[in-house]
């Protein structure tokens, strides 16, 4: 079976042509990003103005329950609504879009209005009393601070889309989850085995660049990176903890939102 | 000056309720250059009325003037940055740095990052941080640390008025009073006009100026200085309030005592068993470092080789010869001869006093003479030693 497999994904046609893995894996991630984008221009800002006045919770509350509509039935009660009023290729694209972007919206938004209402009180009123007015304390001290969090709604939902975004497949268009639908068919196992393995190290390979990028773009105030080594006393007997200095230790276990 | 003129804060209660005054009509003045204390129990509405003069709280009636100026006709975020404001946790920012944060009120006011930087590094070492510090984030400072961070962003842009609502109450006792003794340094230097927050009344008659004591209700109950508050309280809710031992405390606002010290044999840390016996002449004797500070008593029938730092008893407490009559007093009777250790300005064994002497010395009218005549009271049994008045020279009879 592993022999099968291997030599699916190692077979020169599936690494070529319209097809092939390289095209299959960008329309995949096409189709992951345009929601993602899509998804986090409506929940991120939304998230945040929640957090940062309190108002509108329910909004977040809502958004966690509708996590509890299944992805496919969604996908064809859209397409059924989409697909007789549109004629070109967007009758496939819309549908899975919709789903896809209606996956991401939840932990987007929590973790933006998580994030933000996490931010100490105290450094909020501090904020408020040195003469920051309300835009000027979102930017410069609840987004910042909000960031952990906020970041981890975003890996989160960027692992939900790339993986979910093999249903495209169901409504005939391509990304990765053709191999699963075709090779299903054909009772292909090896092509549905090679397909579901090319998802994973994806979503895996793109969760890991997020990490990456939560690493640089949080401050070490926050992810406490600057605790690697020990503290030392200086001569007048305070403690000193060393300089910023970048932990080799794995980060610690992310907060989830959901 | 901070003036408040009849201001009422009343919240609005739960329906059917009926509204709770949290400031009932408030009418004060904070002098310029002098730390006005609100103290009182909770729920008396004090950090309300802190809060109401950066106007994070908006007054129901009444109105609150600074220098001359009515707050509630500024803008507020401007309003803001030309006051201090420092709060019980710091509220330092998580994610910049040390140097970052003192610099936030600075950089609001629009200047450039390198001037409010070089800014906020004074202003560290203002407060006593190491420069060290600045690049250090506020997740790795102790508790007191960050309180001194949180002073100097409150001081950064050189507020003429400061608003602090509790900063010492959340460190422990002892890094609290060293904070509160600099915190009297710095004001010293920079005679800001300041309000400030506390419940704990001790902290309050430390630091003031002159201190307001508000009771349930938000009512001013007494304002006067602290000397005042302790000697003659208005009313059984500011006598229960200021506390039990008011009396002994009363003493820390009478000033040098007029009096006569007694020399003492003294020891230095390291003489052996001969040298001790020789110089002593009861049950305990003072031992002094190199310098010549105090450092402790020791028995000498008890010692058995040189004496060494495990020998002293380290109880008493020791009191510079121009320390309040409570300080003084303290010394003699937590010193387990009796004989209370007073030191010079650069901390050198002056001499020592019995209870006694302070308590005649309380009840001479001031201006009497400094020499006691009753010298023969001390009890200490010696007769011999030579009375000295207070600025008198070197001590006598150390043995080495």
């Amino acid at each position: 079976m592993i022999t099968q497999i291997w030599a699916w994904l190692t077979a020169p046609e599936q690494w070529s042509g319209s097809r092939g893995i390289p095209t299959r894996l960008v329309e995949h991630l096409g189709y992951s990003a345009l929601s993602l984008v899509l998804a986090a221009a409506v929940a991120l800002p939304l998230g945040l103005w929640v957090g940062h006045t309190g108002r509108g919770r329910w909004l977040v509350t809502g958004a966690n329950a509708a996590r509890a509509v299944p992805s496919l039935g969604l996908l064809f009660a859209v397409a059924m609504f989409v697909g007789p009023r549109i004629s070109s290729n967007l009758a496939f694209v819309i549908p899975s879009v919709v789903v896809l972007v209606l996956l991401a919206i939840p932990p987007l938004l929590s973790g933006a209005e998580a994030g933000v209402r996490a931010v100490d009180p105290a450094a909020r009123d501090a904020a408020y009393g040195m003469g920051m007015r309300g835009p000027e304390v979102l930017r410069g001290v609840e987004l910042p601070c909000a960031l952990p969090l906020l970041l981890s709604g975003v890996r989160a939902a960027t692992l939900q889309v790339i993986a979910t975004a093999t249903i495209a497949a169901a409504v005939s268009l391509g990304g990765l989850g053709r191999y699963l639908i075709d090779g299903l068919a054909v009772r292909d196992y090896p092509q549905m085995a090679g397909g579901a393995i090319l998802v994973a190290a994806l979503a895996l390979t793109v969760d890991g660049l997020l990490a990456l990028v939560t690493r640089y773009a949080v401050s070490p105030g926050l992810s406490g990176k600057h605790r690697g080594g020990r503290a030392v006393a200086d001569p007048k007997g305070q403690v000193l903890a060393p300089g910023p200095v970048r932990s080799e230790m794995p980060s610690k276990s992310r907060l989830e939102v959901s | 000056m901070i003036r408040f003129e009849g201001v009422t804060k009343r919240y609005a209660g739960a329906p059917g309720h009926a509204p709770s005054v949290a400031v009932d009509d408030l009418t004060l003045e904070a002098p310029t250059g002098q730390i006005t204390v609100l103290v009182g129990p909770s729920g008396c509405g004090k950090t309300t009325t802190l809060r109401m003069v950066n106007r994070m709280i908006t007054p129901t009636s009444g109105s609150i003037w600074l220098d001359g100026r009515d707050t509630a006709a500024l803008d507020e975020a401007e309003l803001r940055r030309g006051i201090g404001y420092v709060i019980q946790h710091a509220g330092l920012f998580p994610h910049r740095t040390v140097l970052d944060n003192v610099a936030t009120v600075p950089r609001l006011l629009g200047w450039d990052t390198a001037k409010a930087r070089r800014r906020a590094a004074e202003m560290l070492e203002l407060v006593g941080l190491e420069a060290a510090y600045g690049g250090r984030y506020p997740s790795q400072l102790s508790g007191g640390q960050q309180q001194r961070v949180g002073v100097a962003r409150a001081l950064a842009a050189d507020p003429p008025v400061m608003l602090m609502d509790e900063p010492f109450s959340a460190v422990d006792p002892v890094v609290r009073e060293q904070l509160q003794d600099e915190f009297l340094r710095l004001q010293r230097e920079l005679g800001k006009t300041i309000l400030f927050v506390t419940h704990d009344i001790d902290e309050a008659i430390k630091l003031g100026d002159q201190v307001a004591v508000l009771r349930v209700g938000g009512r001013l109950a007494q304002l006067d200085t602290p000397a005042r508050l302790l000697a003659d309280p208005v009313d059984d809710f500011v006598a229960d309030f200021v506390g039990r031992d008011r009396g002994y405390r009363a003493l820390g606002f009478r000033g040098a005592p007029p009096l006569a010290l007694r020399d003492e044999p003294t020891v230095r840390l390291g003489a052996g068993v001969g040298a001790a016996r020789a110089a002593t002449t009861d049950r305990w004797l003072l031992v002094l470092d190199d310098a010549g500070a105090p450092v402790g008593w020791v028995e000498p029938d008890r010692l058995t080789g040189p004496i060494g730092p495990e020998h002293l008893h380290r109880g008493g407490t020791v009191a510079r010869v121009d320390a309040s009559y409570r300080a003084v007093l303290d010394a003699a009777l937590s010193a387990p001869s009796g004989r209370g250790v007073l030191v010079d300005e650069s901390g050198r064994f002056a001499g020592t006093v019995t209870a006694n002497r302070v308590v005649a010395a309380m009840s001479r009218p001031a201006g009497a003479s400094q020499v006691d005549p009753a010298g023969g009271e001390d009890g200490a049994g010696t007769g011999a030693d030579g009375i000295r008045e207070t600025a008198g020279g070197d001590p006598a009879g150390t043995a080495t």
